[in-house]
Parts: C-alpha cells; sequence; structure tokens
C-alpha cells in the first residue's frame, strides 16, 4: 500500500473532524511552541553571560594579592605587600602560555576640573598601556602612557567615558588638566564605553593613571595588588595558571607547607561555570515545557482512541476488502503522526514568534538554535508515534466481522 | 510482492471449474460457559458461473458460512479450498490478502466510506493490493461503467439513491476480478424495483462469468439465482436448482416505475 495513499486517507479524516483536530494539535503547537520559547530564553540568557565574560578580555587571567591564609589570619589584599611589579616581568619574561601582563594598583580619590568633582566609583587604577590590550579594552580618542611616562611616572590620566560625561559635559577632554588628591593631572586619552558589568557596575566609571604614579604620588606602596595576564590561547589558560602559581610560589619563596599568597583567577573558568548554570537553567526551562507535551501527547491518543471507536464500522469494511492489521494500523498511526507533526511545526512557530516577544517587550535576550528546531521536529514526530501506537494497535487487533456488525 | 506471501497449494481434490470445495466444516464458537455449534459438518461445491443463493432461518448458520466463505473466519474443523487453495490453514495476513483479490463483498447496507468519491470507494481494494495509480484509476473507471455508474464517479455516497450506492460497492467488489462475489442480503436495504435494477446487474455479470453466492431470505429475490441452498441448525438442508428461474431484464418492464425522485435520478442517468 503506497505512502502517497495512506497520507491521503490519514489527511481526509483528519479534515473530516477540523475542530476536532485543531483542538488537539493546539496541545502539541502549545507544548512545542513553550519547548522552543523556553529553550529560546535559556540559550539567550547563556549567551549574554558568555558575551559579558569575553568582554572581560579574552583568555584572561587575574593574579590577585593576598588571600593569604597566615597563620590562620586571612587578610585583604590590600595588606600583603609581596606581588610586586618584577613578578610580572617575570612572568611574562618566564611563562611560556603567557602573552601579555599588564600591572594593577588601585586607589580612591576625588577628582576635580574647574568647578566639578567626582569620586569614579571604579577608583583610580594604575598600570601600563598593556592593560588596555589585555582587557580587550581599545582607546577612543588620544593615546595611552607611554613607556617614558610610565618610566618617570609621569601625572598623565585616561579616563572611562562616564568621568568624561560627568566632568567635561560637552567639551573636549584631550589635553585639559584635571586634579587628583591635589595634583594636577594631563588629559591625554579616552578609553571607548565598556558598558555594564555582569554584577551591573559601570565600568566607564574610572580613572586610568601610570602604576608608578600611583605608587609613588598617590598611594605611596611599593606593591601591586593585581596583575592582568593574558594567555597566548583559550587552552592555554589552564598551563598558564599553573606556570604562574609555580613561578611565582618559586618568587616568594613559599614553603611546601605554605598556601599561597596571591590568587590566580582564570576567566575561562567562570566563563565554564556560567555556563554550566545557564545550561542547568536551559534544561530545567526545557524540562518543565515539556510537560506540556506530554500532555498534548495525551491529548492526540485520547483523540485516536475515539476515532477508532467511532471508525470501527470503517475499519470492518477496510479489512473485508483486503486490508491486513499493518495496513490499519499504519494508517492510524500515521494520522496521529501527521496531527503531531502538523502541530509541531506550528508550534515552532508559536515558539518563534513567542520568544520574538519575550525579547522585545521583556528585553530578555533569546536565541533558537536550528537544533532546538529539528529536535522540536522528531520529538513531535516521536510524541505521535508513541502516542498513537496504542489506539492504532486497538483499530488493527479488531475482528472485522464484528467490525462489520458494529453500529 | 503480496501475491508471494499466497502458499502455491497444490491442486487437492478439485474438479475442473470448481470454485469452491468445502468438506465437512465445523464452527464452534467457544463463548466460556457454553459452546455454540453454528456449523456441523457442512459439504458443498461450486462451480465456475454458477449462481447461488443461500436462505434459511436466522440462527440457521448462513452468516457463519458466509464468513467462512469471505475469508473473514477460519473453520474449526474441516476444509475449505477456495479455487485450488486450502484457506482453513492460511493466517490473518493470507487471509485479508485472499479476500483482497479472490473475493468481492457487497453488503447489506452498502458499506461505502463516507465522504469518499464513488472512484475512491471503487479503487479502494487496489490501494491494498499495491496496484499503481494509472492502473488503479483505469480499473475502477472499468467497473464503475460496467455497472452503469459512468458519469457519477466524483459523486459522494451521500449523493446517490440507495441503488447507485449498492452499484458502487458492487464495482468495488468486482475492481480486484475476484474469484466469487459474494452478496450479502444485497437488497435488504433497498425497494423492489431498485431490488430487481441490483438482480439485474448480478444475473449480467454472472453471464459474463462471475460465480455468485447470494444471502437472501426473500424467496422472489433467491429466485433470480440459478440454485439455492438453504441452512437450518447448521446443517444443508436443501440443495437444489431454481425451478422457474426469473429473469430480471424481463421483469423490470412490468414493474411500476416508482413515483419518487430515485426514478427520476435514475432516469437521468440513463
Amino acid at each position: 500500500m503506497d505512502f502517497v495513499a495512506i497520507l491521503r486517507i490519514a489527511l481526509r479524516a483528519l479534515a473530516r473532524n477540523k475542530l476536532r483536530s485543531g483542538l488537539t494539535m493546539l496541545g502539541i503547537i502549545i507544548g512545542v511552541g513553550a519547548v522552543i520559547a523556553m529553550v529560546g530564553v535559556g540559550q539567550g540568557a547563556n549567551q549574554q553571560v558568555q558575551s559579558q565574560i569575553a568582554n572581560m578580555g579574552t583568555n584572561l587571567l587575574v593574579v590577585q594579592a593576598g588571600s593569604a591564609n597566615m597563620g590562620g589570619v586571612r587578610t585583604g589584599s590590600s595588606a600583603v605587600k609581596t606581588l610586586i611589579v618584577d613578578d610580572m616581568n617575570a612572568i611574562t619574561r618566564e611563562c611560556t602560555a603567557v602573552k601579555e601582563a599588564a600591572p594593577g594598583v588601585q586607589t580612591r580619590g576625588q577628582i576635580i576640573y574647574q568647578n566639578q568633582n567626582w569620586a569614579p566609583s571604579g577608583g583610580i587604577t594604575g598600570t601600563t598601556s598593556e592593560y588596555f590590550d589585555v582587557r580587550s579594552w581599545p582607546i577612543k580618542e588620544g593615546e595611552s602612557f607611554d613607556k617614558s611616562e610610565v618610566d618617570r611616572a609621569a601625572n598623565v590620566a585616561v579616563l572611562g567615558t562616564t568621568v568624561v560625561d560627568v566632568m567635561f559635559g560637552g567639551e573636549d577632554p584631550l589635553g585639559k588638566t584635571i586634579r587628583i588628591k591635589n595634583l594636577p593631572f594631563k588629559v591625554i586619552g579616552v578609553t571607548v564605553s565598556k558598558g555594564q558589568s555582569s554584577f551591573g557596575q559601570d565600568q566607564d566609571d574610572i580613572v586610568f593613571v601610570p602604576y608608578t604614579t600611583v605608587q609613588k604620588k598617590l598611594a605611596g606602596i611599593t606593591w601591586l595588588q593585581t596583575i592582568h595576564v593574558q594567555a597566548i590561547s583559550q587552552e592555554a589558560t589552564a598551563l598558564a595558571q599553573q606556570q604562574i602559581e609555580t613561578l611565582l610560589r618559586e618568587r616568594h619563596r613559599l614553603r611546601q607547607d605554605e598556601d599561597n599568597d596571591f590568587m590566580v583567577r582564570n576567566l575561562a573558568d567562570v566563563a565554564q561555570l556560567a555556563e554550566e548554570s545557564g545550561r542547568v537553567m536551559t534544561l530545567l526551562l526545557g524540562s518543565i515545557a515539556s510537560v506540556s507535551l506530554i500532555v498534548g501527547g495525551i491529548g492526540i491518543m485520547n483523540i485516536m482512541l475515539v476515532s477508532v471507536t467511532e471508525r470501527t464500522r470503517e475499519i470492518g469494511i477496510r479489512m473485508a476488502i483486503g486490508a491486513t492489521e499493518s495496513d490499519v494500523q499504519r494508517q492510524f498511526l500515521i494520522e496521529a503522526v501527521v496531527l503531531s507533526l502538523i502541530g509541531g511545526i506550528l508550534g515552532i512557530m508559536a515558539g518563534l514568534a513567542s520568544s520574538g516577544i519575550i525579547s522585545k517587550v521583556l528585553r530578555w535576550p533569546t536565541s533558537i538554535s536550528p537544533v532546538a528546531i529539528v529536535v522540536a521536529v522528531f520529538f513531535s514526530i516521536g510524541v505521535g508515534i508513541f502516542f498513537g501506537f496504542y489506539p492504532a494497535r486497538k483499530a488493527a487487533r479488531l475482528d472485522p466481522i464484528e467490525a462489520l456488525r458494529y453500529e | 510482492m503480496a501475491t508471494a506471501s499466497i502458499p502455491a497449494t497444490p491442486e487437492v481434490n478439485t474438479r475442473r471449474g470448481n470454485v469452491i470445495h468445502m468438506e465437512g466444516v465445523h464452527k464452534i464458537y467457544d463463548l466460556g460457559e457454553q459452546k455454540v455449534h453454528a456449523l456441523r459438518g457442512v459439504s458443498l461445491d461450486v462451480n465456475k458461473g454458477e449462481f447461488v443463493a443461500i436462505m434459511g432461518a436466522s440462527g440457521g448458520g448462513k452468516s457463519t458460512f458466509m464468513n467462512i466463505v469471505g475469508c473473514l473466519d477460519r473453520p474449526s474443523k474441516g476444509s475449505y479450498i477456495l479455487e485450488g487453495t486450502d484457506v482453513s490453514t492460511l493466517n490473518k495476513v493470507d487471509l485479508a490478502h485472499i479476500r483482497n483479490r479472490r473475493i468481492g463483498f457487497v453488503f447489506q447496507g452498502f458499506n461505502l466510506l463516507a465522504r469518499t468519491t464513488a472512484m475512491e470507494n471503487v479503487e479502494l481494494p487496489c490501494i491494498y493490493s499495491a496496484i499503481p495509480t494509472k492502473e488503479r484509476h483505469e480499473r475502477a473507471m472499468r467497473a464503475l461503467t460496467r455497472v452503469g455508474l459512468k458519469g457519477r464517479e466524483h459523486h459522494f455516497p451521500s449523493q446517490l439513491s440507495g441503488g447507485q450506492q449498492q452499484r458502487v460497492a458492487i464495482a468495488r467488489a468486482l475492481v480486484n476480478s475476484p474469484a466469487i462475489l459474494l452478496a450479502d442480503e444485497p437488497t435488504g436495504n433497498l425497494d423492489s424495483r431498485t431490488s430487481v435494477e441490483i438482480m439485474d446487474i448480478f444475473q449480467d455479470l454472472n453471464e459474463e462469468g462471475i460465480t455468485t453466492i447470494m444471502v437472501t431470505h426473500e424467496p422472489d429475490i433467491a429466485a433470480y439465482a440459478k440454485r439455492t441452498v438453504i441452512f437450518k441448525d447448521g446443517r444443508i438442508r436443501l440443495d437444489q436448482v431454481v425451478p422457474s428461474r426469473s429473469i430480471a431484464r424481463e421483469v423490470l418492464p412490468t414493474l411500476p416505475s416508482v413515483e419518487s425522485e430515485l426514478a427520476s435520478q435514475d432516469g437521468e442517468q440513463e
């Protein structure tokens, strides 16, 4: 019995009861639509987290001073004075997996320009020009400090866009002089806007000066608080972390039983963790939505059972003129699959539409992968087969004599 | 491909032209508590080209007999050889193939599929024997022409009169060129004039050589057959040649033309 003929019979049988078929499909439409939309929401959130992490800098590792357990007393990073600029130089020199490194030393303070004053929430960061490479944070206007400015602890500053907006209004900040802790600083550059961090902090509310200037003139310290390190590749981050830890333990002359007096944070780990939690969320949303798909499947089963009972006589006629059990079973199975497949395709459209609405109205990013659509199609076929099997079996098992006599 | 699954049984005890050979057929229904002995040893031979009317009171075993002849059921005991094939031992799938190719059913209630055109109803047996679309259409067209329904192939059963519906059913029974035409009370739902018209078709087909077996409880309908077999209490009570056979072609002109629209509908068609 050829497939086109069975398909025609199935479509005709479904068209006979349009309202009923439509309502049955609605169960699958809602189910598939919900799964598509929820997975879209989950994946969209995941992608956003990923891009925020990438935004922090590619293949980034952060070495932080402190968090050492010194005789049971955990001290803050500022209290640890062992991380110095020579460590950083050693890292760039000796660690093969490291591409670049930039020092970091923070201080806080009021900045003043004419009659404006402002305390940037990101503080005043002392660093070198490598910092902007490592953090993928280019200079928009002007330039960053050069080596000689770092060496002589020059009073030059690079501003984040928020600081420019607050202090200068519409004015061009380049070449202007601001005062930080009563010292005059020449503005030589402005960074591009980096937007909010994943914690909702304004990353552009910040002032950069050479690290030597912070150490000597603003804070009066000799050590560093952070070293930002860029590994040569994504895969090399773990190796770089290991190399840095070994090197620094050696340089800081830590004994075997001593804890690190520094901490290396690998952003790839953070990214992986975020991805993991994103995947869990997607799975959770998807499985909640799947429940409605199962309910839709039960709807199909219900209607198919009703249909088999109603069409007992038809089944009898078909068997009398030569339909075998498997012909009858195939016919009802295909009806169920056609129901669920059409429902599935409409459900995909509904899912795409509703995730579009979610991202428009709720401003929540959504992302629907082609894989999700293919899976949805196969899943709805599977639902049709699974829930159509029992009714089809029931139809095929009918005794033709009884079925012909059925009123 | 389905043909291959019908076992090629050797010719068993068949004289030339013997379509049905039944010997000592019993049918016992086991209803748990009691056993119903519906057929108690039926032996019957039907030759090619015969027109047999099966008669008898309800409960006499004629329905059970027809179910076995039609391969819808198997005998509990005894053998049934249809055109040289012993069908009493076949499985369900093989029986379905036998029904599809060798038996044409005509029912009392027409049993057409609703919301399905006359053409598609007639094509149905061909669908189950995997006949290509083009040949299917040709065969169905030929069968419909044969029962005088040319021009009505795209009508739905609800748009046809009772007589026309029964003709569609006859066309459906003929489409796979079966060995026997099996009619179960074919005129039970029809008025007397239409009944004679249907008998006219049966007699025409029989003239062309189609073996026909028809269950009826109306003696005047049975009179259109060539031979009558009467069942009683699960056995054949009487098996005789119809003494004065009615010929539908001759009876029709003597009948008053029916006043209803049925007649005018049939008139249009001619």
